[in-house]
């Protein structure tokens, strides 16, 4: 199989869904004549155009909501956050049009829009730039949320939340964008909803969504090394959560960790963590451990900001916890 | 008068009066039937504002043309076309009601006639509306969306940008500010910047209009002038100077203006004047004129039993109507 960046499969995705349905157009900063602020729109508007490629003025409360409208009556917007930072002036679109309109108009109306960019801390871009708000979207009723953490995955789901009649919004990170994996060339969907299975184990399951998964790998690799064999699922979909492959996966191993580069409140990965403490309170021999972002804006200076991040020793030390284990 | 009269068939003259009575007694029977709790929570009548509604949408090409506004709904949903009964059951929170009783008095949307709803969020139609016209334009329709906003909205965010979206694109796209003075309890002179919103869309490279919001002929035209530009690609702004009688919602006890400034516009009154207007010049009877009321009057009354007669939804509506 070819291999793809992460850009180029989003690229791919969205220059196919383009070519094969008129009524999707992308709108955003910078994504027609700079190729994208991170080049996830190479060469599209060279290919469809002004009219299917739309640069904006820097109004995100102003294109997103014209998405809305856009996508109410038929066509199918793909609106690009530069980040989901700058997507915080436009939250009011998207949690009280987008979401409620179908279920306010009592079902006449529906909302066929996808909102994308990049989400989470990258590297020394300090507070009001490292940000992890997925929950903020997964909150919303109304609203679904993906997160890939693949070129594969971030493909397969951007075509279906395209050709999904909802509202849709995909969580990317700068830093993903240039990572490799393989991707089919045959056309190929990922559903909305369905978890992933990234590494099998017995002993313990590790859970986490979009950038996190290469450390949280990393670090079933070194617990195998001293022979804790972690399951690792990568949620991929935060609402529609997957409740299934993570309930089955803890009901094997008895032991969960929950990984999420979010604040620790109110978060995506205390939601799981809960829904875990219900399910599978029975078989749970250890409290659920959540390894989250620390409660602190993210600080520029870069030791400041990795030790606010989780990573590969914070994982093993609360393997460690819910194993009872302190050699690990 | 008579050369603005004559410009209009009979039949097209009744119909714009007609669509305001009928707002006008909707919105009478709502009040009552929210002193009697039929309806609940915020409830915000239209009454006084009706030849906004009627002279803007009558206007209009509903087989191509839409129409977008905030909660201030119920005329604009009237004035478009849809059931009063379908109105008041939602008002009723009905599941009859045009949004199966899950939207309520702000949230009335009635696809079918192209009347986008019904925003509960100050501004937040605005882009929305831009983006109804983006399609109609993408698409190649000939249609022209109509977004109606208040004077408390004008100071969002969401207008600025949409004005410079709606330039920039040349968006089939008409923005009516009904300024009926008060954004809530606080009088528009007191928070706008400029004493005309319509100078503002210059500012936008948009040409502004303003008209006398009582005059439902003098709307008419503006707004059939303004939708003819829209649909060659030439958005504007058009302010039209109004005044509502009631308080904000129904809650609001109107501390903040006096008997005699709503006596005042009451003897302006939009509804009478036309009539006046009708009767002057023998295009309506008074006997005429009694019959529409007593018609209307009845129709409401009809829309009433329904909303009562209507079961609540099911319980197992919670859930439905969330996704496609």
């Amino acid at each position: 199989m070819p291999e793809l960046t992460y850009r180029e499969a989003l690229n791919r995705a969205m220059d196919e869904e383009m070519a094969r349905d008129e009524k999707v157009f992308l709108i955003g900063e910078e994504v027609g004549e700079y190729d994208g602020a991170y080049k996830v729109s190479r060469g599209l508007l060279a290919k469809y155009g002004p009219k299917r490629v739309r640069d904006t003025p820097i109004s995100e409360l102003g294109f997103t909501g014209l998405g809305v409208g856009a996508a109410i009556v038929g066509l199918r917007p793909v609106v690009e956050w530069m980040t989901h930072n700058f997507a915080l002036l436009a939250v009011d679109q998207v949690m009280n049009n987008a979401a409620k309109l179908r279920q306010m108009s009592g079902g006449q109306i529906s909302v066929p829009i996808v909102f994308r960019g990049p989400n989470g801390p990258a590297e020394f871009l300090a507070a009001q730039h490292s940000q992890s708000l997925g929950g903020f979207w997964m909150h919303v009723p109304g609203l679904k949320v993906v997160a890939p953490a693949t070129p594969s995955d971030a493909y397969g789901l951007l075509k279906s939340a395209i050709r999904d009649d909802n509202p849709v919004v995909m969580l990317e990170a700068e830093l993903m964008y240039p990572w490799k994996g393989e991707v089919s060339e045959q056309e190929f969907l990922v559903p909305i909803g369905k978890a992933r299975i990234a590494r099998e184990g017995e002993d313990v399951t590790l859970i986490t969504y979009s950038k996190p998964i290469r450390m949280v790998e990393e670090a079933a690799e070194r617990l195998a090394e001293k022979g804790v064999r972690a399951e690792v699922i990568d949620l991929r979909s935060l609402r529609p959560l997957d409740e299934e492959t993570v309930v089955n996966s803890v009901r094997k191993t008895g032991r969960c960790v929950v990984i999420d580069e979010a604040w620790p409140m109110a978060s995506p990965g205390v939601t799981v963590a809960q829904l875990v403490n219900s399910r599978c309170f029975d078989v749970l021999d250890a409290p659920v451990e959540l390894v989250s972002g620390e409660d602190v804006p993210m600080p520029y200076n870069h030791t400041l900001e990795l030790a606010a991040q989780p990573s590969v020793e914070k994982v093993i030390a609360a393997v460690g916890r819910v194993l009872y284990r302190e050699d690990l | 008068m008579k050369t603005e009269l004559a410009q209009y068939r009979k039949e097209e003259l009744l119909r714009i009066l007609t669509i305001m009575q009928t707002i006008r007694a909707f919105e009478e029977k709502a009040g009552m039937m929210y002193g009697l709790r039929k309806i609940g929570g915020f409830c915000h009548l239209y009454t006084g504002q009706e030849a906004v509604a009627a002279g803007a949408i009558s206007s209009l090409d509903l087989s191509k043309d839409y129409v977008v506004t905030a909660y201030r709904d119920h005329g604009h949903a009237i004035a478009c076309g849809m059931d009063p009964k379908k109105a008041m059951a939602e008002l009723f929170g009905k599941v009859t009601g045009c949004s199966h009783g899950k939207g309520g008095s702000m949230h009335l949307f009635d696809l079918e006639h192209h009347f986008l709803g019904g925003n509960g969020i100050v501004g937040a139609q605005i882009p929305v509306a831009a983006g109804v016209a983006f399609a109609q334009q993408y698409q190649g329709t000939g249609g022209v969306t109509v977004c109606f906003f208040g004077d408390g909205a004008f100071h969002q965010g969401s207008v600025h940008e949409t004005f410079n979206l709606a330039k920039i694109w040349n968006l089939p796209i008409v923005f009516i500010i009904e300024n009926n003075q008060w954004g809530m309890g606080t009088n528009w002179k007191k928070v706008s910047a400029v004493d005309d919103f319509s100078a503002t869309a210059g500012a936008y490279g948009m040409k502004g209009y303003s008209c006398d919001g009582l005059d439902v002929l003098e709307v008419r035209a503006t707004i059939e002038k303004v939708v003819s530009e829209a649909r060659l690609g030439r958005p504007s702004v058009v302010e039209a100077r109004t005044y509502r009688y009631k308080g904000h919602s129904m809650s609001d006890p109107q501390k903040y203006r006096t008997r005699e400034e709503i006596d005042e516009y009451r003897k302006r009154d939009a509804i009478q004047s036309f009539v006046a207007k009708l009767t002057g010049e023998k295009i309506l009877s008074e006997e005429e004129w009694k019959d529409m009321i007593q018609r209307i009057s009845a129709q409401i009354e009809e829309a009433v039993a329904f909303a009562e007669e209507s079961p609540e939804p099911a319980l197992s509506e919670l859930y439905t109507d969330i996704y496609a």
